[in-house]
C-alpha cells in the first residue's frame, strides 16, 4: 500500500473490509503509518481495537503478529528465549572436538539457537508486518519497560549476541482496556486514540457490513435497543462484538421483530449481558421497556 | 504551532519538543488548510490519555478558534487536580466557597478562596473545641501522638506488603532451573551443568487502596485517621487515599507533602469543609465507577475506615461492596465504634457490609490499631 494515501482514502479502503473508523481514529492509523510510531487505542471491551490491528494487516496484505499480553508475561515469552536443550547438545558435542571457549560460545549463541517470540519475530520479517500487543494494560510495569526499546528504535539486544535492529519496521497497534494507568514513558512513544463506543449510525453502518443479509427493521431495532442497553448501570456495558453477536442469533432463530416474543427476546439477551447481576438489573420488564420504546 | 503547543502545555497535557517535531511531520501530510484534520491529526499526537483526549477538542478551538487564553482558566482546573498540593487545596476550598452563590466563577476567584479560607479557620477551632471535650482523644492530637500513628502506618503497610510475583527473578534458593545461566557456565565444563542456578518468584507489594470516612459522625477521630493515612501512603508510592462523606476524593497527593502537620491540618481543612452527613454507599459506589477499575486489582487490599452510619440505604453498601470485592481485592473495614463495650454492628449499613469484608476490626485507639498487624500479615 503507498504511503501518500490520504486519511479519508484509509477510512474508505478500512470501510471497504468491513471496519468503520471513526475520523479520529482514520487520522490516527494514517498518521501512526506515515510518521512510523506506535498507536495506542484505548477504550470499553469490544468496541473494536484487535479489529482495527486486522483490518490493517488485511489492508496492507501483511503479516499478523500478536502479542497478548497478561500478567507475569517476560522477555522469554515475548521476545527471545534460547534454545536450552539444543544448546546443551551443541556444547557435548564441541567438547570432543577440541574447540575453543570462545568458538563454543559464539556458536551456541548464534541465531541458530535462538526462538523468536513474537516482539523478535516481527522485527527481523522481510516485509513489515502489523504487530498487535493486545491489552498491554494487562502486563505489568516491567513489562513495559521491555517494550520501551522496541518502540522508540525497533531494536532488541540480547546481551549474548548484541543489538538486532529491525530489518523492516512494523506498524504497532497497542491496546488497552484501562484496567491499570500505563506509563507515561509507554504514552510518550505513542499516538494515541480513544476508542468509544459507537453512535447510532455508525453502529448501524457496521451492522449492515457485517451481517448484510439482515432486514433493516431488525438492524434499526437491534442497534437501538443496544444502544439504550449502554445507558443502563451495567457492569459490562455489551460492546459492538456483542452486539454483532446477538444480531446474529436472531437473525440466525429467525425473528424478524424483537418486540413479537419476549420470551425469545428475553432468552436471546445471553448474547448481550455477561453476568449474573446485568441480567438480574435487566429483567423482562426492563427489556420490554427499552424495546417498546424503538417502535 | 509553538504557541499552541505551550497552550496545550500549561493546560497539562505533556507535550515536549517531540511532540512539536511529530505534528510538524504530520502537518506535511495531511491538508493544513482544513482545519478538522489539523486538530484530527494533533489531537492523535498530542493527546495521550482518554481525559485529555476528551479535553483536545475544547483547547483546539480555544487557542486557533477564538485567538488564544480564553478558556485558560477553565480548563485549567479540571485537568490537574492534584499536580500540587496547594493548587488541589485552594481547589476545593473553591468548591466549598461555591456554595456561598458566589456570581461569576473568574470574577470572584481570589474572594471566594479568602472567604472560604477564613471559613475553614472557623471550623477547624470548632473542631478543636469538640476535641477537648473528648478526653481519650485530646490525648492523640499531640504531634508525638500523631507521628506514632503515622509510625504504625507505615509498619502495618510493611506487614501487609509482599505478595508473590508471577515472575522469575534469579535466586540462590529459588525452586525453578535457571536454565540460561546454567547454559552459560557449563561451557566452562564441557556442557557438563555442574553449577545449578535456580530462580523463584519474587516478593512483590501489595497495593493499599485507604477510603476514609470525615462525615461528622467521625470527625473526632479524623485527625488520628489521617495521620494513620499520611503513614500508609508515605510508606508505599502506589498507595491511594480518598476521604469521603458525602462525595467522594482523592487525597493521596496531599498526603505525600513532606511536613505531617502541615498535611494533616491542610486535610482536616478540607474535610471540614463538608462534615455533616455520610453517603458511603454512593461513595463507594462511585468510587467503584471512577476509581475502582485504575486502582484496584487482585493486588490490592482496600482498607474503610468509618463508623458504618449511613444516610443512604444499606443495601447500597452491601452493592457497592459485592461489586468492589469482584475486583478479586481484600477488603478491611476498621470502625472505631467497635472499640466499644459491647458493641454491635447494629449501624444498618454496617450489618450489610459484614458479609463483603475479609476484616473487622476495632480502630479506637493505637493500640488497637497496632494489635491488627497479625491479622493484615494473614491477608
Amino acid at each position: 500500500m503507498q504511503d501518500d494515501m490520504s486519511w479519508q482514502s484509509l477510512q474508505s479502503e478500512l470501510e471497504r473490509l468491513a471496519y468503520i473508523a471513526s475520523d479520529e481514529l482514520a487520522m490516527a492509523l494514517h498518521l501512526s503509518m506515515t510518521l512510523g510510531r506506535p498507536l495506542l487505542l484505548e477504550g470499553a471491551a469490544g468496541v473494536g481495537k484487535t479489529e482495527v490491528a486486522k483490518a490493517l494487516a488485511q489492508l496492507q496484505s501483511s503479516k499478523l503478529i500478536r502479542l497478548q499480553c497478561y500478567e507475569g508475561l517476560d522477555a522469554s515469552t515475548a521476545i527471545y528465549e534460547w534454545n536450552y536443550q539444543r544448546q546443551l547438545l551443541s556444547v557435548r558435542a564441541a567438547s570432543d572436538r577440541d574447540l575453543s571457549i570462545d568458538e563454543v560460545e559464539a556458536h551456541i549463541f548464534s541465531d541458530k539457537y535462538l526462538l523468536k517470540r513474537p516482539l523478535l519475530e516481527a522485527i527481523t520479517q522481510d516485509d513489515p508486518p502489523v504487530l498487535l500487543i493486545d491489552e498491554v494494560d494487562r502486563a505489568d510495569e516491567e513489562f513495559e519497560a521491555y517494550l520501551l526499546e522496541l518502540l522508540s528504535d525497533f531494536q532488541i539486544s540480547i546481551p549474548e549476541m548484541g543489538t538486532i535492529h529491525a530489518t523492516s519496521r512494523p506498524l504497532v497497534v497497542l491496546t488497552s482496556n484501562g484496567t491499570r494507568d500505563l506509563s507515561d514513558a509507554l504514552r510518550r512513544r505513542c499516538l494515541y486514540s480513544f476508542v468509544d463506543y459507537p453512535d447510532k449510525s455508525t453502529e448501524m453502518a457496521i451492522l449492515r457490513k457485517r451481517e448484510p443479509d439482515i432486514d433493516a427493521r431488525l438492524a434499526t431495532q437491534i442497534v437501538g435497543f443496544v444502544q439504550a442497553l449502554r445507558k443502563e448501570d451495567l457492569e459490562k456495558k455489551p460492546g459492538v462484538a456483542e452486539m454483532l453477536d446477538w444480531a446474529a442469533a436472531l437473525s440466525g432463530m429467525g425473528v424478524v421483530d424483537i418486540t413479537n416474543d419476549p420470551t425469545v427476546m428475553q432468552a436471546s439477551l445471553v448474547c448481550l449481558l455477561k453476568t449474573q447481576a446485568d441480567k438480574a438489573q435487566i429483567p423482562v420488564e426492563v427489556t420490554q421497556r427499552l424495546a417498546g420504546k424503538l417502535v | 504551532m509553538q504557541g499552541f503547543m505551550a497552550h496545550l502545555r500549561t493546560n497539562g497535557l505533556r507535550v515536549g519538543p517531540d511532540e512539536f517535531r511529530h505534528s510538524m511531520k504530520a502537518l506535511e501530510t495531511i491538508d493544513v488548510l482544513k482545519p478538522d484534520d489539523v486538530r484530527l491529526a494533533c489531537k492523535a499526537i498530542c493527546a495521550s490519555k482518554a481525559e485529555t483526549y476528551t479535553q483536545f477538542d475544547d483547547l483546539f478551538d480555544a487557542y486557533w478558534m477564538n485567538g488564544g487564553y480564553e478558556k485558560f482558566n477553565i480548563h485549567k482546573q479540571p485537568d490537574q487536580p492534584g499536580s500540587t498540593p496547594r493548587k488541589s487545596i485552594s481547589q476545593e476550598m473553591d468548591d466549598a466557597g461555591s456554595g456561598n452563590g458566589l456570581g461569576d466563577p473568574d470574577e470572584a476567584d481570589d474572594e471566594s478562596s479568602d472567604e472560604s479560607s477564613q471559613q475553614g479557620e472557623g471550623k477547624l477551632t470548632g473542631s478543636r473545641i469538640r476535641n477537648i471535650n473528648k478526653v481519650d482523644l485530646r490525648e492523640m492530637m499531640t504531634p508525638e501522638a500523631l507521628a506514632r500513628a503515622e509510625q504504625l502506618a507505615k509498619d502495618l503497610a510493611a506487614s501487609m506488603r509482599d505478595r508473590r510475583s508471577r515472575r522469575r527473578r534469579a535466586s540462590q534458593q529459588g525452586t525453578a532451573l535457571n536454565m540460561r545461566k546454567i547454559m552459560r557456565a557449563s561451557i566452562a565444563t564441557g556442557g557438563d551443568p555442574i553449577h545449578l542456578f535456580k530462580q523463584r518468584r519474587p516478593e512483590r507489594p501489595v497495593n493499599i487502596v485507604a477510603l476514609l470516612d470525615v462525615s461528622g459522625s467521625m470527625m473526632v477521630y479524623s485527625r488520628v485517621f489521617l495521620a494513620f493515612l499520611k503513614g500508609l501512603v508515605s510508606a508505599e508510592q502506589r498507595t491511594e487515599a480518598y476521604l469521603f462523606h458525602t462525595s467522594l476524593m482523592q487525597v493521596s497527593d496531599v498526603m505525600r507533602d513532606s511536613d505531617t502537620l502541615r498535611a494533616i491540618n491542610r486535610l482536616s481543612l478540607m474535610a471540614q469543609g463538608f462534615g455533616g452527613g455520610t453517603r458511603i454507599g454512593a461513595s463507594l459506589d462511585l468510587f467503584n465507577q471512577q476509581y475502582a477499575a485504575k486502582s484496584v486489582n487482585g493486588r490490592s487490599v482496600v482498607i474503610i475506615f468509618s463508623d458504618g452510619f449511613d444516610t443512604d440505604p444499606p443495601e447500597l453498601i452491601g452493592k457497592a461492596l459485592k461489586r468492589l470485592r469482584k475486583r478479586g481485592c481484600r477488603i478491611i473495614w476498621l470502625n472505631p465504634l467497635k472499640g466499644w463495650k459491647d458493641y454491635a454492628p447494629v449501624a444498618q449499613g454496617m450489618s450489610a457490609a459484614l458479609p463483603y469484608l475479609d476484616l473487622f476490626a476495632a480502630a479506637n485507639t493505637l493500640d488497637s490499631l497496632a494489635a491488627l498487624e497479625p491479622h493484615l500479615v494473614k491477608l
